[in-house]
């Protein structure tokens, strides 16, 4: 990977293949370390759909066809991790790394040296975790949300998943501390807040959740490690503690962490939309008290997971109502992008493709999600694959297509080479078919009773189950093309203006494509 | 910081490398050892004494460039910001502990008790369980123990905390007036006081664990009690090793008035380790 | 990929065959047999009408926009990009719209949690992997797991067709039994991990906790058979764990409670029997093995294999060819935090004896000794 990339960015000729190793083990300099970020993400996002694959491939037919039933639940759980920690995480910091200076006129990131540190970690995290697959028992098994007691069943694996994630929190807030001091103490004179690009907002605010929430899942994974070894009872109603208790903390965590994962895919459309709608961004400082209310609410919905655990009724009537409020803000954010192509003057490049169905198939997922957010509608649809379907319109058609139409945005800025054009728009189209047949159906699975975390089903989900193999095949497929267009683009391609888009604004399409390896050595004007 | 030196980029970093490997192989290591694995320990050693060299080449760099006058103003205000954010989330990770408390306390052991919708709990899974604090559980997890109280040994620590919060404010007034003799008194007696601290808590907790047979394994009440002062001794220690390096930095006739973030963060460090044992000293020992 | 090419294949062929064969697939939410069930669907097709209305109007917006809006037809950009009114008119809107979908949200949720003036009260544990029935106050208690032929189907590389097999998966081997227009009770809870026990003709799924009760209920209005799956992951077997409910009119299901009373008196008197005259090491083991399949092969495995770093292997294992105490405190007690649960509340004497003999003189094993039901019933 060190070898594919260093053409690209460094411009000094004369190193050798050591040096260029090191160069990106030791770099300070915010561009490297995003790209370091952002292969590192897009080869987690091939680790976990590749767990995706082996699912869908059991999924296929009723009957139990190729892996034990204990292995599915291993890739069930890991897969999750992989996307949500390894994939989309990694790709927003990456993102960030690479805009947050350029976009408020900075030289570096405010910490460059932990910076490195930030990323550096991660493989060594994500190392630790998939080695759990070599150990005696296997890796985890009890789903993403490790819920205690199954989670402590686990084998020798257990110990290193939950230092693993130790690892990638570590990571996240040294990160979200880095992108804080940045936006509050590297913006060139004049920038002020409300003149930021919807990205940095949307970071910053996603860098207060980071830091808020990271911490109490390593609380709540932490007590998981002490109930296994060292006898506590804070998950065993024996000793006085509640399984419920995890489920609470994690959730606290785990809610934020969901609009961790799509609040920087809102700056990522709201940098585009408005570029090919050729038009500026319709009402900028809603979307920015939108994107403040959302974040704000996040801490008082995470109840809506646990609906059917036996919560006073008090409990789910608050979650409810304060669950059913996010619709508002986030409406909001559907409603300002819309009029934002309204009257525009609108080319459809694949940045705008993806963008474009990226707020058409969120708001999808967004409308599941306010149905789940219905308490006792969601005795039903709770843990069926109503919910997978939900949470893979908003990760997938969500944050995903954010990341696809960011890269294609800023693709021809970070290597100079414009990518084919043609090949992007057969890549949304061939995601966009396959990601509806593989996870529309889910839907109605979901409804018709087929629960989520199951390795094998009854008969009657059995053709549904396969067209959402099919579109997973197929989507997986075109994600191979993309690696491929990006690199063919890396390696060449027609050479990028410093505009690259006609209708673009903001500090980066004022330097070179590539930019050079200190961003802004002097300070920009700011109109 | 309109020109290339306005802001300082380091060139390279080794140190993030060395410290990812050191961090990797300590927890490896620990993992290894929770689950039995032969020679894990000694994988844990290493990498926690990679972990120690990766310190103190760090911060020696930075302490040099410090010292050589790399950092101006704008460099000074990132580091500021950096460790009140840090602080911050460590403040969280606390509040983990606390709420699980919190919850354990109002919700969870009354349910089991039978009260609100709980009746049927106590009914059929825990008859005649009663909610009372401390708790060990419905099922007497760990056996018969007796609560810490709150006004011996835990009282003291709170004196010498607060003391300890005391001391070091004098000394950064100390510093800032130029007092090099005044920092260096008050830092002493602040870093004295932590280890004391420290000392007391090892003391209470083997009259815990040997006198009034308090274990982890003591229910919920031992599980929180040990978690939340043992992460809070933790942060205790880290603290005040800070303070000592602050002071040996002092003697060394390190820090201007002007110039002096690493004892500021310190500093703050301590303060909160301070405010989080009141929170203890509140939730945990007395009520 | 050869094998992907037939995957495909027989995919699109197994697609047209299965939309012939079941042609009453489900699309929708189950309207369900009780009156929370009706008002459970009723909400859910309001909010799914609610959200499609929007989504057309949105989506219709935008649709329109990117027709009519595009440079290749000669648009060109207006630069409006704010306006007050517009704002407070969308902020505004869908807060009424959700406060309608609101007020019948909450009437039901309130209905749901009134499980006050029952008429009976069933306890139900979850087991890892199984559900247990207790009848509150009829000394009625039986285990409830999957039937025998979709277990046999369901092991991987069983290469019998799932569709030959009656209702896979979706079947057990004592289904749960009730009086049809009676408000049935449950009081839910588990004994190892959290489960979920869920019907969805009855309109709700709720969890079982171990170490708490929580509590739900049905009052069915149609005799019939009704099938649901534990809806919480709970290890290895969690897609093996399906619940069947059978709705009873009142007098058939008295007199399935009067013979159901009569089997476990009759159990009862032969365990007390067995307990008395004891039984040859041969009978406990026959008998050993069929308590060993019914309860510890799902994880210890059919040879006693275990499953390595999970389940330890019964065949060749120290602790089963060493002393018996040991072994009978294992089997007994369970061992706290592991999922090897305590099988004395499970299994009685008799089925104790068995199957710890069974282990010793089986798997693999062969230690030659036997225990007598009236040496554990000593130790409990
Ligand atoms: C990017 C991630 C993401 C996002 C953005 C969301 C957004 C939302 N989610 Fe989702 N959710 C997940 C990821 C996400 N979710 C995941 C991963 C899970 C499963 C975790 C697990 O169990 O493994 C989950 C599960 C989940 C549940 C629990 C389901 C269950 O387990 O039973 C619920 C319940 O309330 C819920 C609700 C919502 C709501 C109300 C929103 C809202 O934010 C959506 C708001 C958006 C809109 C409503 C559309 C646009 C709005 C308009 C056009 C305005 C007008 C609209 C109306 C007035 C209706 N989600
Ligand atoms: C950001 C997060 C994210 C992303 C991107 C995805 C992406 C995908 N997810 Fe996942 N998923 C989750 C988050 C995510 N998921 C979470 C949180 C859960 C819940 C876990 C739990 O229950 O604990 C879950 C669970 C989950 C399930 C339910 C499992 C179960 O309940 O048992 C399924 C089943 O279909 C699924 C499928 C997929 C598929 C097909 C993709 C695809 O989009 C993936 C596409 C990508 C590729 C395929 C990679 C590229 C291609 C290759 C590597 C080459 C090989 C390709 C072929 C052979 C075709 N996911
Ligand atoms: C849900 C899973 C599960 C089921 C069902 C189960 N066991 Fe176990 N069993 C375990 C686990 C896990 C252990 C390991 C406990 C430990 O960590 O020592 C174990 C350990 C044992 C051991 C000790 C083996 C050794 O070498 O240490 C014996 C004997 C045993 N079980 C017997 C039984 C019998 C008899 C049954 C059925 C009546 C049964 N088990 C059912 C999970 C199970
Ligand atoms: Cu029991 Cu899932
Ligand atoms: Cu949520």
């Amino acid at each position: 990977m060190t070898t594919v990339t260093a053409d690209t960015h460094d411009d000094h000729h004369d190193h050798g293949p050591a040096k260029g190793f090191m160069r990106w083990v030791t770099t300070t300099n915010h561009k490297d370390i995003g790209t370091l970020y952002l292969i590192f993400s897009l080869v987690m996002f091939m680790v976990g759909g590749a767990m995706a694959m082996v699912i869908r491939l059991e999924l296929f037919q009723p009957g139990l066809q190729f892996v034990d039933p204990g292995f599915f639940n291993q890739m069930t759980t890991v897969h999750a991790l992989v996307m949500i920690f390894g994939a989309v995480m990694p790709a927003f910091v990456g993102l960030a790394n690479w805009m947050l200076p350029i976009m408020v006129g900075g030289p570096d990131m405010a910490l460059p040296r932990m910076n490195n540190w930030s990323f550096w970690i991660l493989p060594f995290a994500f190392a630790m975790l998939l080695s759990t697959f070599f150990m005696d028992g296997g890796a985890a098994a009890g789903g993403w949300t490790l819920y205690p007691p199954l989670v402590l069943q686990g084998g020798n694996g257990f110990p290193y998943m939950i230092f693993a994630i130790h690892m990638m929190g570590i990571s996240s807030v040294m990160g979200a501390i880095n992108v804080i001091v940045t936006i509050l103490n590297m913006r060139a004179p004049g920038m002020t807040l409300m003149k930021m690009p919807l990205f940095v907002w949307t970071w910053f605010i996603t860098a207060y959740l980071l830091i808020a929430v990271m911490p109490v899942l390593a609380g709540a994974v932490t007590m998981l490690l002490t109930d296994r070894f060292y006898d506590t009872s804070f998950f065993s109603a024996a000793g006085g503690g509640d399984p419920v208790l995890f489920q609470h903390i994690f959730w606290f965590f785990g809610h934020p962490e969901v609009y961790i994962l799509i609040l920087p895919a809102f700056g990522v459309v709201s940098s585009i939309i408005p570029t090919f709608a050729r038009k500026p961004l319709f009402g900028y400082s809603s979307m920015v008290y939108a994107t403040a209310s959302i974040a704000f609410l996040s801490f008082i919905v995470w109840a809506h997971h646990m609906f059917t655990v036996g919560m006073p009724i008090e409990g789910e009537l608050f979650f409810m109502y304060a669950t059913m409020l996010i619709a508002v803000p986030t409406g909001v954010k559907v409603f300002n992008w819309i009029s934002t192509m309204w009257k525009g003057s609108m080319t459809f490049e694949t940045p705008m493709l993806f963008s474009i169905g990226f707020v058409i198939m969120f708001t999808i997922g967004g409308f599941s999600g306010l149905m789940l957010a219905i308490a006792p509608a969601d005795f039903q649809y709770h843990d069926t694959y109503f919910v997978v379907a939900h949470f893979h319109y908003v990760l997938v058609t969500g944050a995903i297509y954010s990341i696809m139409a960011a890269a294609y945005y800023w693709l021809p800025k970070w290597t100079g080479n414009m990518y084919n054009e043609k090949m992007g728009q057969w890549h949304f189209w061939l995601s966009t078919v396959s990601v509806n047949v593989l996870f529309f159906p889910q839907h109605f699975l979901g409804l018709a009773g087929m629960p989520r975390r199951i390795p094998d089903y009854s008969v009657q989900f059995a053709e549904f189950n396969m067209w959402s193999s099919i579109g997973g095949f197929a989507f997986g497929l075109s994600q191979v093309f993309f690696c491929y267009i990006v690199y063919k683009t890396i390696k060449g391609g027609e050479k990028a203006t410093d505009q690259v888009w006609e209708g673009a604004e903001g500090l980066e399409w004022t330097l070179s494509s590539p930019p050079p390896y200190h961003s802004f050595t002097t300070a920009p004007e700011i109109k | 910081m309109s020109s290339e030196n306005a802001y300082y980029v380091p060139h390279d970093a080794k140190w993030p490398i060395v410290g990812s490997i050191g961090l990797t192989l300590f927890l490896g290591g620990f993992a290894g050892q929770l689950n039995g694995t032969s020679m894990a320990a000694n994988v844990m050693i290493i990498g926690f004494l990679v972990l120690v060299y990766m310190m103190f080449g760090w911060f020696g760099d930075v302490i040099n460039e410090s010292e050589s006058g790399t950092y101006k103003k704008l460099e000074d205000v990132s580091f500021r910001m950096g460790m009140i954010w840090f602080i911050f989330s460590e403040v969280m990770f606390f509040a983990a502990f606390f709420g699980a408390l919190y919850y354990i306390r109002v919700f969870s052991v009354p349910w089991l008790a039978g009260e609100g919708s709980g009746a049927t709990t106590n009914e059929f899974i825990w008859s005649g369980f009663e909610a009372v604090w401390p708790t060990n559980g419905p099922a007497a997890v760990g056996g018969e123990y007796e609560k810490m109280g709150a006004w011996g040994l835990p009282a003291i620590n709170t004196f010498i905390l607060l003391t300890s919060g005391a001391t070091v404010t004098w000394a950064h007034w100390g510093l800032v007036a130029n007092k090099r003799k005044q920092l260096i008194m008050g830092l002493a007696a602040t870093v004295l006081l932590g280890f004391i601290f420290v000392g007391l808590q090892a003391l209470e907790y083997s009259h815990g664990y040997n006198e009034l047979n308090l274990t982890m394994g003591s229910g919920i009440y031992g599980s929180t009690f040990y978690m939340l002062t043992g992460f809070h001794g933790f942060h205790v220690t880290v603290g005040a090793i800070m303070l000592l390096v602050m002071l040996v930095r002092s003697i060394k006739g390190h820090f201007t008035p002007e110039n002096h973030f690493a004892f500021e963060a310190a500093a703050w460090y301590w303060h909160f380790v301070d405010v989080v044992w009141l929170g203890l000293f509140i939730f945990v020992y007395w009520l | 990929m050869n094998k992907l090419k037939q995957l495909f294949a027989g995919g699109a062929l197994l697609t047209f065959m299965s939309s012939v064969a079941h042609a009453e697939y489900g699309l929708n939410m189950p309207v369900g047999v009780t009156e929370t069930s009706r008002q459970v669907y009723d909400l859910h097709m309001l909010i799914l009408w609610v959200c499609v209305a929007i989504g057309v109007v949105v989506f219709g917006a935008m649709i329109w926009s990117m027709i009519f809006h595009r440079k290749s037809k000669g648009a060109v950009a207006s630069q409006f990009h704010e306006s007050m009114t517009a704002e407070v008119v969308w902020t505004v809107v869908p807060f009424i719209i959700l406060i309608v979908m609101a007020i019948p949200a909450t009437k039901v949720l309130i209905d749901m949690h009134d499980a006050s003036e029952a008429d009976m009260s069933i306890k139900v544990t979850g087991y890892q992997w199984k559900w247990r029935y207790e009848y509150i106050g009829e000394d009625v208690d039986f285990f409830s797991s999957l039937d025998a032929a979709s277990n046999e189907a369901r092991q991987v590389g069983s290469k019998i067709d799932p569709s030959t097999v009656d209702n896979y998966l979706l079947n057990v081997d004592r289904p749960l039994v009730i009086p049809v227009g009676k408000k049935v009770r449950f009081l839910l809870t588990a004994s190892d991990v959290i489960h979920a026990w869920w019907v969805p003709d009855f309109g709700w799924k709720k969890d079982a906790i171990p170490g708490f009760i929580n509590e739900a209920w049905v009052k069915v209005d149609e005799p019939g058979v009704y099938r649901g799956q534990c809806a919480e992951l709970c290890g290895r077997d969690h897609g093996f764990m399906p619940i069947v409910v059978e709705v009873k009119s009142e007098a058939d299901y008295a007199i399935w409670l009067a013979a159901q009373k009569g089997e476990e008196v009759v159990a009862k008197m032969e365990a007390e029997v067995a307990l008395v005259e004891g039984l040859t090491a041969d009978d406990l083991i026959q008998k050993g093995e069929e308590v060993y399949r019914a309860n510890c092969v799902a994880c210890h495995q059919m040879k006693g294999e275990g499953i390595a770093g999970v389940f330890p292997a019964i065949s060749g294992s120290a602790l089963v060819n060493g002393p018996m105490d040991a072994q009978i405190d294992m089997v007994m007690n369970g061992k706290v935090g592991t999922a090897m649960v305590a099988f004395k509340n499970q299994l009685n004497d008799v089925e104790l004896a068995a199957v710890i003999t069974y282990q010793r003189n089986s798997l693999g094993n062969s230690v030659g000794d036997s225990v007598q039901p009236s040496a554990i019933a000593a130790l409990r």
